[in-house]
């Protein structure tokens, strides 16, 4: 009956891969013999590699596996198929193979192994998670072969931890070496437990495990650092952004604007405006937040155009004047869009390209809309720069700040390069509230939050400088991140405060002081 | 400036001035007093009027102290709020401790948050505050302390102008920050509150509120008098001269930095006093006192009433509340419009305050 069966089986799958086939078949008669006999082909199984194993011996966990003379059957919901060739069958006559502990211990290992080469991702990463959980020296093999045709990195990572894992698990010292080597490359907390663990389980090895462990502290050091740094930059980008107008106005004019947050916030409203304009056209609506950029430019540069105009230029020479009045025109904006919009936060939809995380290396995780902030800060410094630079606005502009009086002897009409500054300085103030509809409440009082680190960071970097307010906005925003793990965000904000008086003490005019006579 | 430089025989007008002035702070004597006239009573004062006439003239106190170093020394501060908050905290701090046994929890030393903390002992900065003396003279010497750091600091270094406004706005900021902590050990965001008696007085009677105003009232008189005899003395000339012209102030040998520093240090102890007087009279203290807005609000009572001219800036203090207390009940939507319009207002059209409309021959 045996032979029967063999040739039978030979016949039926032709069309699989020698190896794979031999060794699936070859196993299969076990399961009609006792228990110790289908235990023995529920290893051999396992190890075949052949895509038909798993939902037979899943089947046959569940006690869905039917045996029938020389055939074999799995049961399910819907109808009955044969397990060998997955045509449909009658399951009349045929019985279920029975299973005692010995057997469920073989399957359940045989199971975690074979998920590990299912065509289905998600399935492969579970498995190679649930054969982390079990370590044992059993898996070494299946998870070599299973690495050798894994292509995600995600689960190779997975994959590479659990070999390790079982590799600790080994009984030959060589091969628990391998494993503490990986280990130490892996570089992970997950890593760092497990070394932990050997240690105590593995005296003999403890040199090794030890080095590994100091491998492991500073990948995982490496890691946070980046971490931090990531944020910091991510922190010191919008303090760039809200800066950076200030330093126009502030820095370029000497005149200090306490409404410039107002400036911002307008900014983030008219993000909100144009996204509600966008609303109804569904081909824009991804879109909405870079044709924002140009509206809150305009929208806050010409707020800025008619203050200077208005007001400000009646009070040129009388910085604490302007300063004073200039906070009265941010308490009446600031009031003027809570009566127009409501107190409560209004809500800008991120479009679907800057959502969701990215991956790095290390496995460092970072945010899209962060990074697009971080992106599009510098492209906004470099426009200024390149506008203040290489433009004939922008050559006026250094010429009415290098000497006023000589500027308009030469032909330029100061009043207008003035108006002309404070509105550019007013929309970068105003692209800035569109960055920051991204990663902060839109509320009237927005601008309110900014307005006194965007002050240190132009008083840090040097005023007149915005290469100083890069690096001030920069260094501020990452040293802000570096003290908050170990002092809490509130004292952070306190200390770099502090520190920022006493940096001032050594440096009264910033880290890139003015030089020559514009400096007095 | 020669109004304050040279003080010439008093005209006509500054007599009159000096007469209202006597008059109105008469007047204000006499208001608690007519407060205890029968309510049917035709010169009754309300309890509501004064109780915010107690408050404003803590605010005219608080006017002084930056008219002392705006007006004359040049110095605008922006964190003057802070110095007052302190001020209150550290009467507040007396306060708590004189609750003792009455709290909701009953402990005996500690107040009630710290016990909600979880709190064992009194942190050794509580220490003292039972004693009156000590509290009010921490009242006066904690923000006399940080000015002293802060002007030091900002002064040695010449930060001035915009700089120095925009560093004490920043010191402000920085303390709301940190009272708003629960851990800070005072009160966390809900700051103090519930005050029971002080020096052995109810809080609650009508004695005690009058005492309480009228300690503020002979505080305002005494301020003045102060600040007027610095201003007029040898010193306040010097402080003046800084103001317009600080390198020649240098040049010609005086310490400019000296001179600040002095007049800083007893602005930020002036206005702590005020906080000191304000904080038993509305009975409670927050971290909000410490916001950059209600620095920079005082900023403007003085600029309305005229700075460099202390009268203008009690004035000050009083009209803008007045309007204040108006507007917000009326159109509470309309006061920070006014408010906006009255910075905008004041600086362009009105640089010399409401007294500078006054005393514009003297210019």
């Amino acid at each position: 009956m045996m032979r029967f069966l063999f040739a039978c089986l030979v016949v039926l799958s032709f069309a699989l891969p020698a190896r794979a086939q031999d060794a699936f078949t070859a196993a299969l008669p076990g399961l009609f013999g006792g228990f110790n006999d289908i235990a023995t082909s529920v290893d051999q199984l396992a190890n075949a590699g052949d895509p038909r194993a798993l939902p037979l011996l899943r089947a046959l966990s569940d006690g869905r596996l039917l045996k029938r003379e020389t055939t074999l059957l799995i049961r399910s919901d819907a109808a009955t198929t044969d397990a060998v060739t997955g045509a449909a069958a009658d399951a009349a006559g045929a019985e279920a193979i029975r299973l005692n502990n010995r057997v469920r211990v073989a399957l359940r290992g045989a199971i975690g192994r074979l998920a590990l080469v299912s065509p289905d991702a998600t399935e492969r990463a579970a498995a190679a998670e649930a054969v982390y959980r079990s370590r044992s020296a059993e898996n070494i093999p299946i998870l070599e072969a299973a690495l050798a045709r894994e292509s995600v990195p995600r689960i190779r990572a997975q994959m590479e931890l659990s070999l390790a894992a079982s590799r600790l698990m080994a009984s030959d010292p060589g091969v628990q070496r391998q494993g503490i080597a990986a280990l130490a490359n892996a570089g992970t907390e997950n890593a760092r437990a497990l070394l932990l663990e050997a240690r105590n389980n593995t005296p003999a090895l403890a040199d090794e495990v030890n080095a590994a462990l100091v491998a492991v502290d500073r990948a995982l050091a490496i890691r946070r650092a980046a971490e931090t740094l990531y944020q910091g930059l991510s922190l010191g980008s919008v303090l760039l952004l809200a800066a950076l107008g200030l330093a126009v106005t502030f820095g370029v004019m000497g005149v200090i604007n306490m409404a410039h947050g107002e400036f911002v916030m307008l900014g983030a409203y008219a993000t909100v405006i144009v996204q509600d304009l966008c609303k109804d056209i569904p081909w824009l609506q991804p879109w909405s937040l870079p044709l924002a950029v140009p509206a809150a430019f305009l929208v806050a540069g010409l707020a800025g155009a008619l203050l200077e105009r208005g007001l400000i230029r009646h009070l040129y020479g009388r910085p604490l004047e302007t300063l004073l009045m200039t906070f009265g025109v941010g308490m009446i904006l600031q009031q003027a869009v809570r009566l127009a919009f409501g107190a409560q936060n209004r809500e800008v939809i991120s479009p679907a390209w800057m959502q969701g995380t990215l991956e790095m290396p290390f496995g460092l995780m970072v945010t899209q809309n962060r990074l697009w902030v971080i992106v599009f800060s510098l492209v906004v410094l470099g426009l200024t720069i390149a506008a203040i630079r290489y433009t004939r606005f922008g050559l006026e502009m250094r010429a009415v700040t290098q000497n006023r009086r000589i500027a308009a002897t030469m032909g330029i009409r100061t009043g207008r390069v003035d108006a002309l500054t404070f509105a550019f300085g007013s929309g970068i103030a105003g692209m800035a509230g569109v960055a920051l509809s991204q990663i902060d409440n839109v509320s009237p009082n927005l601008g309110t939050g900014y307005i006194i680190d965007s002050f240190m960071v132009v008083v840090f970097g040097g005023v007149g400088s915005l290469a100083g307010t890069l690096v001030g906005a920069l260094s501020l925003g990452v040293v802000n991140k570096l003290l908050e793990p170990w002092a809490g965000a509130v004292l952070a904000k306190v200390a770099v405060l502090v520190g920022l008086m006493l940096f001032i003490q050594r440096r009264p005019r910033g880290l890139f002081p003015q030089k020559g006579r514009a400096a007095s | 400036m020669s109004a304050t430089l040279a003080d010439p025989a008093p005209s006509r007008l500054r007599l009159g001035l000096r007469a209202a002035t006597i008059a109105v702070v008469i007047a204000l004597a006499a208001m608690p007093l007519l407060n205890r006239l029968p309510v049917d009573s035709a010169f009754h004062v309300s309890d509501f009027l004064v109780s915010i006439t107690g408050k404003w003239i803590c605010y005219a106190i608080l006017a002084l102290a930056i008219d002392l170093a705006w007006g004359y020394a040049g110095l605008l501060s922006l964190g003057h709020g802070a110095f007052f908050a302190l001020g209150g905290y550290a009467i507040g701090m007396h306060l708590m401790r004189l609750i003792g046994p009455r709290g909701s929890y009953g402990h005996p030393v500690l107040p009630d948050f710290m016990v909600f903390l979880g709190y064992t002992e009194l942190p050794f900065f509580w220490w003292g505050f039972q004693s009156f003396p000590y509290a009010l003279f921490m009242a006066l010497f904690i923000p006399g302390l940080l000015a002293g750091i802060v002007g030091f600091l900002a002064f040695r270094s010449r930060i001035t102008g915009v700089y120095f406004s925009i560093i004490t706005q920043a010191m402000t900021y920085a303390l709301m920050l940190a009272f708003f902590r629960n851990d800070m050990g005072l009160g966390g965001n809900n700051g103090f509150t519930d005050f029971k008696e002080l020096l052995g007085q109810p809080l609650n009677t009508a004695l005690a509120r009058s005492s309480l105003f009228y300690a503020a009232l002979l505080s305002l008189v005494g301020v003045y008098f102060l600040c007027a005899y610095i201003t007029r003395s040898k010193l306040g000339r010097v402080l003046i001269a800084i103001r317009d012209a600080e390198s020649r102030v240098r040049f010609l040998g005086y310490s400019v930095t000296q001179a600040k520093l002095f007049v800083f240090v007893l602005s930020g102890m002036i206005a702590g006093l005020a906080g000191a007087l304000y904080v038993p009279l509305v009975g409670i203290i927050n971290p909000g006192e410490f916001a950059p807005t209600n620095s920079i609000e005082a900023v403007i009572w003085v600029a309305v009433g005229g700075r460099g001219t202390l009268i203008g800036a009690a004035l000050g203090a009083f009209s803008v509340n007045a309007i204040k207390t108006w507007l917000t009940s009326v159109a509470p939507d309309l006061w920070l419009f006014a408010l906006g319009g009255l910075f905008v207002a004041v600086t362009l059209l009105l640089p010399r305050g409401l007294l500078g409309l006054v005393r514009k021959g003297d210019r």
